[in-house]
């Protein structure tokens, strides 16, 4: 009943999501500081094919929402006119080209808008940058810590490893999110976006690193007393060139699941504290201050586009879980 | 019961290595709960330097963290700058409404996962096994956070929930029953989220836990025995499937709390969470630590009755030959 599982499909989607967040600056028809005050909230505009006297075109095209006159909003399609969506246009605003946009008055927007009638595809797919860049460098830095933590105390031993374990088990004895938000407390609240995603990104990759240095130093472990290693130790081999050699590439597989398993967690780290206001703020946009949104109660019922980037996190967490599984059954179970 | 009294005191020492590390996290901290003051034109310089003596924030470290710890053994742990009162005071109400949903939320998830692991570890590979196996997949990938929101969700949209907090206007003045059950509706949503949360792992653990002892040529005896499929299960096969899942109930309380403190914050409930989110926005670090510091109480907590339920659940553990 084992099926042998692939990594490719999960690694295909994975490949994809992180395509989209790094062309976000040519997919994304819009800036996302840039605001459309009469278009707060204004649903996701649809893109048409068949035009008003019934005939098919070629090329979509949009419709203008406008105000619905007397009620604040609810917008209706301007039919006067039709918009056709133009690929890979410059915008003359920042004289950078994009994927798509539209000329004139009109405004596409396939996710819809937010509060400010800013683009909540250009949003999402920004913020996705900060939300999964933030996760995968934080999960780099936790193995990077973990790894020479593992290493030092599984192939020192003695007081270094026990002094290792123990800080480890009082890592392990808070519960992550209350200490996460302990360290948070003590850095400062205001902070520049870029000193937000780096603080983020440290915190949490630091306070990361028991898992992965307890695996490590579990192989490092077993490493240490097989026979070649022995050998090349007895051959004069350094203790660096033990490591390089012999020892830390048998942690790799290890490693590579562990990385597959911290990242999504890290992920979701740093869009619960933008979420919760402790990580990057508006109008810096990341997945988490996006959720935040939906904290209104009117939002969360009116405006099903604002939960996109929920979306995009059940998205990009079922991969990594899908990853790391095929990897466990690919590379063998790390042993706890 | 030397066992007990070593497990005891080494919560203890986790416990004090614990509030010393927070304690030396919070002096990091730049500037105190007066440095907002400091720059306030208004206030004169000599005002907060005879805040800071009053406070003791004039002191080194080492003389306050002895000070603090005084102070935690009383039942105080600090003071609340932000609020004027021990932290204590603010405390115990806030960790007894998380114990509230937590416990709640655990017992419920546990019942809910026991049977389901079960039956889906009973029938490995049918379509019961793969519909639990495929929806544990999609609810593990559901952060807790957007559990949350569904939950306030279903609350705006049905209106048969309240959407936040723990008790209604006129709590006061309701009797018994009344109370209990208006405490139980303002419990629901939060539990049912927070159980949503922690069900995925506790079945696929039930489940893998009982796989491993279904193959046991001891069942396959009782089964040629004819002794009932439902009996075999809870009676012969769940004992001897026990003590992991005893022991990951011991790991399980950390992340239980973690997810609280998530659900609290979006569904308003006035617990440990919500109070350590507003103490960080206030710079309250006395609060933060007390906080913290009470999470890290559970968790060893948790972990000290797991022991004992494997103490007197496993009698191997109890007379080690």
């Amino acid at each position: 009943m084992k099926r042998s599982a692939s990594p490719r499909p999960a690694l295909a989607v994975l490949g994809a999501l992180y395509a989209l967040v790094l062309a976000a600056g040519w997919i994304a028809p819009y800036d996302v500081h840039e605001q459309n005050r009469d278009l707060a909230w204004a649903p996701p505009t649809r893109p048409r094919f068949v035009d008003a006297e019934g005939r098919f075109q070629l090329r979509p095209f949009v419709y203008r929402q406008v105000e619905r006159p007397g009620r604040f909003g609810q917008y209706v399609e301007d039919r006067s006119r039709a918009y056709p969506l133009r690929f890979f246009v410059t915008r003359p605003s920042t004289g950078r080209r994009h994927l798509f946009g539209v000329d004139g008055e009109a405004r596409v927007f396939l996710l819809g808008a937010d509060r400010f009638g800013r683009d909540q595809l250009s949003r999402l797919l920004h913020g996705g940058r900060v939300s999964l860049g933030a996760g995968l460098l934080a999960g780099l830095l936790a193995v990077a810590l973990g790894i020479a933590a593992g290493t030092a105390a599984g192939f020192y031993g003695g007081w270094i490893d026990a002094a290792t374990m123990r800080l480890g088990e009082l890592f392990m004895a808070l519960p992550w999110l209350y200490l996460l938000l302990a360290v948070r407390a003590v850095l400062p609240l205001d902070l520049t976006p870029a000193g937000a995603f780096l603080a983020t990104t440290a915190v949490v990759g630091t306070l990361s690193w028991v898992r992965p240095a307890r695996l490590v130093r579990g192989v490092v472990l077993s490493a240490r007393e097989r026979e070649f290693v022995l050998a090349a130790r007895g051959f004069g081999a350094s203790d660096l060139y033990l490591l390089r050699r012999h020892v830390l590439p048998q942690a790799a597989a290890v490693v590579l699941t562990q990385l597959a398993l911290l990242v999504p967690r890290l992920v979701l780290a740093e869009v619960t504290l933008s979420f919760l206001g402790l990580g990057v703020a508006e109008p810096t946009p990341s997945w988490g201050n996006m959720l935040a949104a939906l904290r209104q109660v009117h939002v969360l019922t009116s405006y099903w586009w604002a939960s996109a980037p929920a979306a995009a996190l059940v998205a990009v967490v079922l991969s990594y879980h899908r990853l790391a599984s095929a990897l466990q059954q690919l590379l063998g179970k790390p042993t706890p | 019961m030397r066992h007990l009294l070593r497990r005891l005191a080494s919560g203890a020492l986790v416990l004090a290595a614990t509030s010393v590390l927070l304690f030396a996290l919070a002096e990091i901290a730049p500037g105190d709960f007066l440095s907002a003051l400091e720059v306030d034109p208004r206030v004169p310089r000599e005002t907060v330097e005879a805040l800071r003596e009053r406070y003791g924030l004039d002191r080194g470290p080492a003389e306050r963290y002895l000070a603090w710890a005084r102070s935690a053994l009383t039942g105080d742990f600090g003071y609340s700058f932000a609020h004027g009162r021990p932290v204590g005071e603010l405390l115990l109400p806030r960790a007894r409404n998380t114990l509230v949903l937590t416990v709640l939320a655990s017992l419920s998830a546990w019942a809910l996962a026991l049977p389901l692991g079960t039956w889906m570890a009973a029938r490995q590979g049918g379509w019961v096994d793969r519909l639990g196996l495929g929806a544990s997949a999609v609810l593990l990938a559901t952060p807790q956070l957007l559990l949350g929101l569904g939950a306030l969700l279903l609350a705006a949209t049905t209106g048969a929930f309240p959407a936040g907090g723990m008790t209604s206007l006129g709590f006061a003045e309701m009797g018994g029953t009344a109370r209990l059950r208006d405490l139980a509706w303002h419990l629901a949503l939060p539990a049912a989220a927070l159980v949503l949360g922690s069900l995925p792992v506790l079945v696929h653990h039930v489940r893998s836990a009982l796989a491993e002892v279904l193959d046991a040529p001891y069942l396959r005896v009782a089964r040629g025995h004819g002794v009932r499929p439902a009996r075999l299960l809870f009676r012969y096969a769940l004992p001897a499937a026990a003590n992991p899942l005893i022991s990951l109930f011991g790991f399980s309380v950390a992340s239980l709390l973690s997810g609280a403190l998530v659900i609290e914050v979006i569904l308003s409930w006035p617990g440990m969470g919500t109070l350590l989110l507003q103490a960080i926005l206030a710079r309250d670090l006395h609060v933060v630590v007390g906080a913290t510091l009470f999470s890290a109480v559970f968790v060893v907590a948790g972990q000290l009755l797991a022991d004992l339920t494997l103490l007197a659940a496993d009698p191997r553990i109890r007379e080690p030959a």
